[in-house]
């Protein structure tokens, strides 16, 4: 029973990286740009959140709610003045752009918050369970894991069935093209970028309730979601989440043999599937 | 050089008009200069105080570190943020040969380095597999399996590491001949020695690479990085050359790593595979200083060290400014302050264009869009 059980925590955990891997995976789909400080960014609406909470005394979640239209707007803000400049065939200006911005923010955020590691508190609700076929699963994990199903479902929704979808693919596919179609190539990435900033803030709300965080957690977030992208295959947002699982649960089982392997068995897991498949499990994408 | 670029150069040369030269007047003068600034660097220890043998020997160790990932990535475009990986596993190589097997540490450098090499074989086969910007992630990922890995050696002290025995290092080879020829305390001594190493290390890669810019190698590569596919088609083999760069920077990085931690000599995973110290700091200067020139990162690791010594007790903030100026730099002036000098001045002081000269017309009668 101690197998299902460590099995089924893993899946649980796997929605958390695949919230964390959903935004990275919408923006490098849309316009081929790897944020660097996608880590760093959920780390601060964690603050984000964290700060509304304690400032005006709200529930967490409905801190997130507010976080998120503030999340968008400083992803539509940082993709249309500062990313938007960096795009182009050339891929170092992207990249060491956003190593850079990731050393900003994670020390801006020590300056602001200091190092002191904090958590968002959801009262009853973080010790709260339920009994799924003999097997505890805890409220929290759960929940996490169907707004992961949730962010999914709806990015599809909105992808393939919206106006604003069929812009994405279009300039995604070919954005000179699209442009003489009408569409603003750097008004939809800007869009994009909000909207990855808001799949952020909600993977932010359950880095802050479920443990502990601090200004320097980012990078290790930006490797998670990076395995579960790469895992999973590039362009496929169920692929991305099944790659979140397969991670989640190989951390599990590897801190289940021995609690200091936890990381580097998720790390091992996401070598095996480079090596053996090494373009995901559930590739979409051509590149 | 056996190549059609050869005989494409004696063609040219025999008909007496034109000339290809990668020379120019000042990078005549400029090396004539540099030889000096070398051989006064290694009188230093006579000269100056030990505080400042230590502070040219993070500077040399620093810019070494630089130049190799400005190879990488500038020249070779392969921008790895991983290259904690072989300063880690160097200084780890050298703890491990030093404390378990008794080895010198003088010879334990190289081997370090070598190890390092041996590292990047694997880590190359799986990093390559990634498309461009993942890579970068890659090599962070393969980098953090490293210091997991290394945190478990409980023979070098697993998480919090170890210290380098005192008498290993004061038995060090040449550090007697130093204290018999020049009366040096063992401390001083060395001090001087870590310090001509860093020295020599960094001339070594400097010219090295340098050397490799002029060869055909070095041409290859400007092609591979100008069009992959175009180059390929020409016959450059761009995985082939890839991969030689990629094992000559972890060789470099990786001995650049057993030299810093030989000085420090107090080791612990966290602190050998640091992302800002190793890689962050690394990819500033050489952003700052302007990558894909052999010059900016002389000129960033300089701007550098002015920032850290002024700026440092700042902490945070200074961290994040230097963030911030990279930003700045990456935006408004990619090619980094050596670009805005040479573009000023036309100075070339590594040149490794290849420069078309004279000819039956002088440049200024020609007409055309490249007249």
């Amino acid at each position: 029973m101690s197998w299902l059980d460590t099995l089924l925590q893993g899946v649980l955990l796997g929605g958390l990286y695949a919230l964390f891997a959903a935004g990275l995976s919408l923006v490098f789909g849309i316009m081929r740009l790897v944020n660097l400080a996608h880590g760093d960014l959920i780390v601060l609406a964690a603050f984000l959140i964290l700060l509304i909470v304690s400032t005006l005394g709200l529930d967490p979640f409905v801190a997130a709610v507010i976080a998120a239209p503030l999340m968008f707007g400083l992803g539509w803000l940082l993709q249309y003045h500062l990313l938007n400049r960096t795009l182009g065939k050339d891929i170092l200006p992207p990249l060491l752009v956003t190593f850079g911005l990731s050393i900003v923010i994670q020390n801006g955020l020590l300056e602001t918050f200091t190092a002191d590691s904090k958590r968002v508190s959801t009262g009853a609700l973080e010790t709260a369970s339920i009994q799924l076929a003999g097997i505890n699963a805890g409220l929290m994990p759960l929940l996490t894991f169907a707004s992961a199903v949730a962010v999914i479902v709806a990015l599809n929704q909105l992808i393939y069935r919206t106006a604003l979808g069929r812009a994405f693919r279009a300039t995604s596919d070919d954005v000179v093209t699209a442009r003489l179609m009408g569409i603003r190539p750097n008004s939809i990435f800007a869009i994009a970028t909000g909207l990855a900033m808001m799949i952020v803030t909600v993977a932010a709300l359950y880095l802050g309730t479920r443990a502990n965080f601090d200004p320097t957690s980012g990078p290790s977030r930006l490797i998670y979601a990076f395995e579960a992208v790469i895992i999973g295959g590039l362009g496929s947002l169920w692929g991305t989440l099944a790659g979140g699982v397969i991670l989640g649960v190989a951390q599990t089982v590897g801190a289940s043999i021995n609690p200091e392997w936890q990381i580097l068995s998720g790390h091992i897991a996401f070598l095996l599937v480079l090596l053996l498949r090494p373009r995901g499990l559930f590739p979409r994408a051509v590149d | 050089m056996t190549t059609g670029f050869n005989t494409m150069t004696d063609d040219i040369n025999a008909k007496g008009a034109w000339r290809i030269e990668t020379r120019t007047k000042l990078s005549g003068l400029f090396s004539i200069a540099a030889i000096a600034v070398v051989v006064l660097m290694a009188a230093a220890p006579f000269a100056v105080s030990r505080g400042v043998v230590q502070d040219l020997f993070f500077i040399l160790t620093m810019l070494t570190l630089a130049q190799s990932w400005n190879l990488l990535a500038g020249y070779a475009g392969l921008i790895s943020v991983g290259q904690q990986l072989f300063v880690g596993c160097g200084a780890y190589a050298l703890f491990g040969l030093v404390i378990l097997a008794g080895v010198d540490p003088l010879i334990a450098i190289p081997l370090a380095g070598l190890l390092a090499a041996l590292v990047a074989i694997p880590t190359a086969f799986f990093s390559f597999r990634l498309y461009g910007p993942y890579f970068a992630i890659g090599t962070w990922v393969i980098a953090e399996v490293g210091r997991l890995l290394l945190a478990q050696w409980k023979a070098l002290g697993g998480g919090t590491g170890t210290s380098l025995p005192r008498d290993a290092t004061r038995d060090m080879l040449g550090l007697s001949a130093l204290g018999d020829w020049f009366g040096m305390r063992p401390a001083a001594a060395a001090d001087a020695l870590a310090y001509w190493l860093a020295l020599a290390l960094a001339v070594a890669t400097i010219t090295l690479i340098y050397k490799l810019l002029r060869s055909k190698h070095g041409l290859g590569l400007a092609a591979v990085r100008d069009n992959e596919t175009a180059a390929r088609a020409l016959g450059v083999d761009a995985l082939r050359l890839k991969s030689a760069i990629y094992l000559l920077t972890a060789f470099v990085t990786g001995m650049v790593g057993a030299l810093i931690y030989l000085q420090k000599a107090r080791i612990s995973p966290d602190a050998a595979f640091s992302l800002t110290d190793w890689t962050a700091y690394v990819v500033f200067i050489v952003v700052i200083g302007g990558i894909g020139t052999i010059e900016g990162p002389l000129l960033g690791v300089l701007v550098f060290f002015a920032l850290q010594n002024a700026f440092s007790s700042y902490g945070s903030w200074y961290l994040l400014a230097l963030g911030a100026l990279a930003i700045v730099t990456m935006l408004f002036a990619p090619q980094g302050l050596w670009g805005l000098i040479s573009r000023r001045t036309g100075w070339e002081l590594f040149p490794v264009r290849r420069l078309l000269k004279g000819g039956p017309a002088s440049f200024d009668t020609m007409g055309g869009p490249n007249g």
